[in-house]
Order: C-alpha cells, then structure tokens, then sequence
C-alpha cells in the first residue's frame, strides 16, 4: 500500500425522493441513504465499510460505481469526477472500477456459460481479439481457483461459493484497479467463506488492487480490512485503521456494535460488556435532528440534538463524529 | 426422564432426482430447562432434525424413515394428530428465521396472538386480550395497548421477530425450539433478542434448543451443543469443552475457518471441497472426502457417536482410536 489516491469522494449525497398520492404524485420528502460522506481510498488498501441494514453502504457503493446518481457531492477517479464523464467516459472509467454483489445466484446471467460471462467484459472493451479469449478466460478461471474445464458450464451447475469465485473472476476481467465488494461472503456458510476471505486478501496483494468491503459481519471486516469505516445513517461516524477501530472503538455507536457481537469463545463470551441499544435505527426520511445516533445514545446531552458533529480527529489516522469524543 | 429424547431419528426427501438423506440416524436428549445448540451448515439436516420432532415435514416428499421423539413419554413422531396438535403450540413451541414469511400479512398481531390461547385453553377472548397484552409488554414492545391491533408490515424486523417470540411463549411451554431467530437480523437487533430469549427462560423455565451455523451465537447462550454435519451428528459436548477441546476434524476445522478467532490478516484454514450429495450413498465417516486425518477405516465404516469422557461425545474413528 502507497499513499497515492484512487479514489476519493467529496460530500456524497444520494438522496431518493418519496411520493404520496395516487392520481397527482407528491414529493413529500426524501430517503437520505448517504448524506454526505468524504473518503479517499487509497492504492493497494483494502477499505471495510460496516453497518446495519439501511444505513445506506449499499447504496454508497452504487454511487461509487454511478449505478445510482449523486444528488450532490462528487466521486473522483484519479482526480477526474465520474458524474461529469460523458457516457463513453464513463465506460472507460468502469474498467478501472468494478464491483461484485453479494448473492451470486442473482448476479450471473444464468443463459450465460462461464466462458461467455468472463469473456463478454473483454469483447465489450475491445481488449482481447476473439482468437485469444479462451487463453484469457482460462487464465482469469486459474486466477480465482476454478479448473478452466468448467468454461462451458452454467452458474446452476456451481455451488455458492464457485458462483462467487466467477463473479470475482468477471470484476478481474479487465484488471481494475479498484473493486468494490457488496458484502460478498454473507450468503456463504462459513467453510466457504474462509476461501473467498483467502482469495480476495491474495487477490489484493498479487495485483495491488484497492478493495472497498462491505459487510455487517465486524469479524470478517476486521481480519481483511487495512482501515474500517463505520456508517450509520447514511453518514460516515468513525473511520480509521481496522484493529483499532474494532478493538478500541471511540464513537458510541461503533462501541455498541462492536459490544453486541458475540464471540466463539464461551470464557470471553461471559465477560463481555454488553450494551444493547434500545429501539431500532431511526428511518432515513426524517433522520433526528443533530448526531444521527443521539435518540439511541447512552451518552446524549442536549448539544448532541442541536447540530450534526462533524469527523474529528480520533487518534493516529482516525476520525470519529461525536462531540463528546474527549469526555466519554 | 429427560423431557425430549430423540432416538435413531431418519428423515428422507423422495425427489425426482434421489432419495436424500437428510436426517440420517440422529439421537439426543434436552433435559428440562437445558439450552442446546445444534450448529451446521446449510443442508447439515439440523433445521429438518427439529421440523421432523414439531411434525412439520411435508410429507411427501419428506418422509419420517424411523426412530422415535419422546416428549415427555409420547412418542411425537407416531402419536395421533389430535395428540400432536395439543402439544404443538402449546407444550412445545417454535420460532422461525423469517418473521415476516411466518407471520400471517392479512391478520391483526392481536387475533395471531391470542390463537393459541383461543384453541388451547380456550381462554374467552377478554382474557387473551389481556394475556396478549402482557406478554407484547413482556417482550418489550412499547405502546403495546395500540401495537396490539396493528398488521405485521408496521413492524421493523426486530420488533416482528418480538411478537414471533410473545406468540411462541403465551402458553408458557415447556419446550421452545428456535430455528435461527436473529440470522436476518442486525446485531445490535440480534443482541437485543438474544438477550430476551434468555430473560423469558429464565421466567418460564423452558427448555430452549437454538439452531444457528454461528458458532459465536451458540457460545454465550447454550450450555451444551451439537455439532451436525450431513445429516449426522458428528460431535456433542457441553459448550465450553466444545469450545476449548474439540475433537472431531469438522469441529476443529470450523473453528479455524472464523476470522473471530484468528489473528488478523492470517490465512484462514479451508476446509478443501463440498459437503456430499446426501442423495448417494455414504459408504462411511460423510466428512472422510474432505478430512485431512482422513484413513481407509474413515471412509469404509460409519463411526459411531461415542462418549470420549462423560457428556463429550463424537464421530471421529481415528480420534477414537486415540490416533489424532
């Protein structure tokens, strides 16, 4: 890993509006899936993004990938930004920029061999003559641990995992050098998930590949992560190295969720400190005024309620967004 | 007498494409109030094992090939339906993955509710009411009085799976099977209703079996666990000698393969393979393919599920042998 950056966003916001009515459609507000975050990714890094469900990860990554607009905010791919390219810009730019999704039953087309699928990102961008593309598939198959004999199978004939191995192998098709990762191990059992962790961190190394990782599972984040982001709410609320983060959280949320994992470990089982947050996230159409996290907190005052805290350093190479980061 | 004790069970699926064996020989026994684990992977039979004991295999093209489940002296795999169904719901008690698939959408949480009462103490339907209302406070809803009359789609997840819970327990039963409760949930959720599983037992004094694939889950909740792999068990203890002194190869090399319990960044251990088609036949140990103590003797017997010291039992021949 250098320190030269990939990828950067600026105040990313991707805001989805919300109708009422039948006959005449109303706008009468908005999902605020991201709302404004700022990160820079760097080459080489493999950068883990957790959260609950709906606190929008899932939807930074398709903004990332423009597969949903910005409503504000810009995504920077080497210093140029992606919601200005032209289509055929855009186009260029995906091949340094790709993405696998989590169920790999759902993301390979399944009237498509493996050969096809691997070789259609090629012919799409012209990099390999027609003649040549079963060397390069066979060679992309061995790269992720798949016999080249299977070229002229279909997904259904893999299971879970294999499926995800010929996802990952699509997304390395045109040597990226930035992936990003909609939590690709969380619809595999765990042996499985041991060998896709082991093939992405190699992955990494082998090609100095950039990884953004998302997943809600802290352990598996933690063990393949350089640096962790913890978002809640469509916001960014901590940030920094990955062991750090996990193993000595500063942001009251990122403590309450690191506290609600249990461990394998029945001794450390019973000595963990627990703290259960009552109630549920709030909803992202009308997000509490202030800190996001302030109606769940254990720590609220009323400075919490009146203005959204912003990331403050935290550490060596940390941020975190609480105000009361110094006396908590 | 144990309250739960199931012997020799076998469950197969008659498909088109084979017989699978889904439950292949499985025996255990729950005491009252005892938590118990039973932990696998997808298609290890450990979901089928407690479908198979509540009656709730479609049959066809399930069908119970043999064995018993004794609850509390009936046999609950050849007793009389009517028999069967003053038990279900009411002595024994199950809760579901998906909250919103095994919620009925087209009715009021409070008629879901207040049904087992109606059929099963045929409560009159002010008192349910005010049952239904206490166990939704019980299981820590606020707002209950006006939640009670909401449908399913008003509540988020977690509060689903809440009256899931308040509906498995308002007959306070004696059994509550659990069949991956917080698997969909997020874990602070998760946390949220680990914790209530646990209060509501203490006040009940049920006995409680989990089924998870998360062995972290297993660790602070369960005093004894079992381990299933291809329809068998293959290793059973109580929680910490699992944790602390696994025996059987699977056993270990599960605990290898979560990120949890490794340093970070190390190679993960791979368990090398696939789980078997459980529709051909296993000749001998189901994990022997995939086992790197595996011998000849491994793959030509079945081995037995035998005691290594009291309450620690597994399958492994060559572990029993004394070899590894």
């Amino acid at each position: 890993m250098d320190d030269t950056i990939v990828l950067e966003l600026r105040d990313v916001r991707t805001h989805f509006p919300v109708y009422a009515g039948f006959v005449r459609k109303r706008r009468i507000g908005a999902v605020k899936a991201v709302d404004g975050v700022s990160l820079s990714l760097r080459r080489g890094e493999v950068l883990g993004l957790v959260g609950e469900s709906g606190c929008g990860k899932s939807t930074l990554a398709r903004t990332i990938l423009q597969l949903v607009p910005a409503t504000s905010g810009s995504v920077l791919l080497g210093g140029r930004d992606l919601a200005r390219c032209s289509p055929r810009e855009l186009r260029e730019a995906r091949r340094s920029l790709q993405m696998v999704f989590q169920d790999p039953f759902a993301s390979l087309n399944p009237r498509l061999t493996v050969f096809d699928t691997l070789a259609e990102p090629l012919k799409v961008h012209g990099l390999c003559p027609a003649a040549e593309a079963p060397a390069r598939v066979a060679e992309l198959m061995r790269l992720v641990g798949l016999a080249p004999r299977f070229m002229q199978k279909y997904p259904h004939e893999f299971s879970g995992g294999q499926r995800q191995r010929i996802a990952i192998a699509r997304a390395l098709a045109l040597e990226p050098r930035i992936v990003v990762a909609d939590e690709p191990v969380s619809a595999l059992d765990v042996s499985i998930q041991a060998q896709i962790l082991n093939l992405l961190s190699q992955l990494c190394r082998r090609m100095n590949l950039s990884l953004i990782f998302i997943a809600h599972d802290l352990s598996v984040v933690k063990h393949i992560s350089d640096r962790v982001a913890v978002m809640y709410l469509g916001k960014i609320v901590e940030l920094g190295p990955a062991a750090e983060v996990i193993e000595r959280p500063r942001h009251p949320y990122t403590r309450a969720l690191v506290s609600a994992i249990p461990v394998p470990d029945p001794e450390a089982e019973r000595r963990r400190q627990r703290i259960v947050l009552p109630g549920d996230p709030p909803s992202p159409i009308n997000p509490p005024a202030g800190c996001p996290f302030h109606p769940r907190c254990p720590y609220v005052q009323e400075k919490c309620k009146a203005a959204v805290p912003p990331l403050i350093p935290a550490g060596p190479d940390r941020v975190a967004a609480c105000v009361r980061l110094d006396e908590i | 007498m144990p309250l739960l004790s199931v012997t020799d069970l076998r469950t197969y699926f008659h498909t088109r494409s084979g017989v699978y064996r889904a439950v292949d020989g499985v025996s255990f026994s729950l005491e009252r109030g005892e938590t118990l684990g039973i932990v696998g992977e997808s298609g290890s039979g450990k979901s089928v094992t407690c479908y198979s004991i509540m009656g709730l295999v479609p049959q066809p093209p399930g069908r119970i090939e043999g064995g018993t489940a004794l609850f509390d002296g009936v046999d609950l795999l050849r007793c009389p339906p009517a028999q069967l169904r003053a038990i279900r719901g009411k002595r024994a008690a199950m809760i579901f993955q998906d909250p919103m698939t095994s919620l009925n959408p087209y009715l009021r949480v409070s008629t879901q509710l207040t049904e087992p009462l109606r059929i099963h103490e045929r409560t009159s339907s002010r008192e349910a009411r005010r049952r239904a209302l206490a166990m939704l406070e019980a299981v820590g809803i606020h707002d209950a009085a006006r939640r009670i009359d909401q449908y399913p789609h008003e509540f988020s997840g977690g509060m689903r799976q809440r009256v899931m819970i308040a509906m498995a327990l308002i007959t306070r039963p004696e059994l509550l099977i659990a069949d991956e409760p917080t698997t969909a949930l997020d874990v602070t959720v998760q946390a949220q209703i680990l914790e209530l599983i646990k209060a509501m037992q203490r006040e009940i004094g049920m006995a409680v079996i989990f089924i998870t694939h998360d062995l972290a889950v297993v660790s602070g909740l369960c005093d004894r666990v079992q381990v299933m792999y291809a329809g068998r068990l293959v290793e059973t203890a109580d929680t910490r000698t699992l944790f602390r002194d696994p025996r059987h190869p699977y056993t270990r090399a599960l605990q290898r393969s979560i990120p949890a319990l490794q340093p970070k960044g190390a190679e993960l251990f791979t368990i090398p393979g696939l789980p078997p088609d459980l529709s051909k036949p296993l000749p001998g140990c189901p994990f022997a393919p995939r086992c790197e103590f595996a011998a000849e003797a491994c793959r030509r017997e079945i081995p037995p599920l035998l005691e290594c010291e009291p309450g620690h039992a597994h399958a492994c021949l060559r572990a029993q042998r004394g070899e590894i």
